[in-house]
């Protein structure tokens, strides 16, 4: 069951984009989004599709994974795209009973779905070619401006670390933990959806008290070996920038550029026209 | 002077209710003197309460004394400015492998004590190898902790501590909860740390088999040392261990069993071996004697 939540869990094969460094890929989806979002005619998504299908490209990954992602927000996608198909006002298409779909509907809601398809399948990009820890230590690195006030960025990503350790350390315990119950009788399948749920309580409680147990021996452990926090802290693995991260920053502010541009363009010229 | 030395250590665990007064005293350790040699093997012995675990944690500075002093290479560990000296001296192995493994990948987690004392870069991946290859894990530094097995998970994590270049390891029941073939294994790899790389190891155990090999055996009972010696003397007080609830190896066993019966065997029998070469001559000699 909680297996099966992967918005793209990494993919490991070796590719220009598995190499980068994380800081890169991160920086680079942020544009994406941006730009996602400042996008408004035909001419913006033609160019953010160009750009992802040569970053799904270059990444190596089957699309058929980058589109697994999607099934989780299925659901959203339905949702926004019907209430904007059908709550749009403008120039009448057609109409089924009080449903009126008009132009500019069908404009905004495939807008709309392009734009929630390209952020998902867009973030999916980068977790499919960063390892997590490469993630939290792009994060750390990334945001290191951050402890200037006195945000403990370390930690946080120290943190993150640690739970993505012991996800599958938890998810096995909590299945053992159900087995147990299960050959005492407990029930886990019937009845409808809130008595399912209820029926999960007693699971959590000694799913709580083992994962308590689990941090004070891991903080003993962790402080056995000297662990005192980010300060005098070497790496074994530092984050360095090489030419392909100078060559992707560079591709970034072409393709944030063109956005601009495409995005700014058909108004300035509309103008023009006019004027003359 | 010993690596590690303690004088007249005293640790109270006290519990204290919502107003912070005293509910109860217990007394872990009761005035506790010991003092441990460089590049010797001891294991440690006893029931649980005895205060071998609270014994462990003074010597890595995670416990500070109530009252008395330990030292570790010397530096006394009520010395807040020493700890870290101290814990990169005496590296500490615990019982369960998953709650110690910090890294999402064997090599990181290795990496993860040097990172800490502030080694370079490049020092902390030759310190890797290293530690990886006197454990015999480097064929799995790639992988993912969570698929390696109980003993090769303590392995690594012997490794993590190796890694810190440590005098002193101290293991608290480190083959509690692996299966026999684990626990071969991990015994055979800090065996081999002692004799090949002359670490001092100190090992906590239940497992009478894996004391055999130490060169000092100390067993504790209420927080005190109740008998410290080689494998051979302890063994041979069969009726003294029992009184401590605890057990002796199954052969030592049947020695004591076939002397008290009345055959002509010596006490302290440690291996199938010796007690084979003990009894050879007995049976051969056809002395008509039934067992």
């Amino acid at each position: 069951m909680i297996r099966e939540i992967t918005i793209g869990q990494y993919y490991p094969i070796d590719s220009v984009l598995h190499r980068m460094d994380p800081r890169t890929k991160l920086f680079g989806t942020m544009v994406f989004i941006v730009s996602l979002f400042i996008a408004d005619n035909i001419w913006n998504y033609v160019i953010a599709t160009v750009f992802l299908a040569a970053a799904i490209r270059l990444s190596r990954v089957p699309l058929r994974y980058m589109v697994k992602g999607l099934k989780a927000v299925l659901f959203l996608l339905l949702i926004s795209v019907s209430f904007n198909l059908f709550l749009t006002e403008g120039e009448e298409i057609f109409r089924i009973w009080i449903l009126r779909v008009t132009k500019e509907g069908v404009r905004t809601a495939g807008f709309m779905a392009l734009r929630l398809i390209y952020l998902v399948v867009g973030s999916s990009v980068m977790t499919l070619t960063t390892t997590p820890n490469q993630l939290t230590d792009g994060l750390e690195k990334s945001l290191g401006f951050l402890k200037k006030i006195h945000v403990p960025i370390h930690e946080i990503s120290m943190m993150m670390s640690i739970a993505l350790r012991f996800i599958p350390i938890l998810v096995e315990e909590t299945d053992k933990i159900m087995k147990a119950q299960m050959a005492r009788g407990a029930d886990f399948e019937s009845g409808n959806l809130i008595q399912k749920a209820k029926s999960m309580v007693p699971l959590f409680v000694p799913l709580f008290i083992s994962a308590f147990r689990r941090a004070t021996d891991l903080a003993m452990a962790m402080e056995a070996r000297c662990y005192h926090g980010g300060e005098g802290r070497t790496r074994m693995k530092p984050l360095r920038y090489r030419r392909r991260d100078l060559a992707a920053y560079l591709t970034y502010a072409l393709y944030l550029g063109c956005m601009i541009a495409a995005r700014l363009l058909p108004a300035v010229l509309d103008q023009k026209i006019r004027w003359l | 002077m010993g690596i590690i030395e303690a004088a007249g250590l005293v640790f109270d665990y006290i519990r204290r209710d919502e107003n912070d007064n005293i509910e109860s005293v217990d007394r872990a350790l009761d005035h506790l003197d010991v003092q441990i040699e460089k590049g010797s093997f001891v294991a440690i012995l006893g029931h649980n309460g005895s205060g071998k675990s609270t014994l462990a944690k003074h010597i890595n500075a995670i416990l500070c004394p109530t009252e008395g002093a330990v030292w570790v290479s010397g530096m006394d560990t009520r010395e807040d400015d020493r700890i870290w000296e101290i814990r990169k001296r005496a590296g500490m192995v615990f019982q369960n492998p998953d709650n110690q493994i910090i890294g999402n990948v064997v090599e990181e987690d290795v990496g993860f004590g040097p990172e800490n004392i502030g080694v370079p870069t490049d020092e902390i991946w030759k310190r890797v190898d290293e530690s990886l290859e006197a454990v015999n894990m480097t064929a799995f530094r790639y992988k993912s902790p969570n698929k390696l097995s109980g003993g090769q998970k303590q392995r690594v994590a012997i490794a993590g501590v190796m890694a810190m270049r440590p005098e002193c390891i101290i293991l608290d029941e480190p083959t509690a909860m692996l299966d026999p073939t684990g626990r071969k294994e991990v015994i055979r790899t800090v065996r081999e740390l002692n004799r090949k790389e002359g670490i001092t190891v100190i090992l906590i155990t239940h497992y009478m088999e894996e004391v055999v090999h130490a060169d000092r055996v100390i067993v504790m009972e209420g927080g005190r040392i109740a008998m410290d010696g080689t494998p051979r003397d302890i063994f041979s007080r069969v009726e003294e261990l029992k009184s401590l609830r605890l057990d002796v190896p199954q052969v030592t066993e049947l020695a004591y069993e076939l002397r008290k019966a009345g055959l002509d065997v010596p006490e302290g029998i440690l291996s199938q071996e010796e007690l084979l070469e003990c009894l050879l001559p007995v049976l051969s000699g056809g002395s008509g004697q039934s067992i």
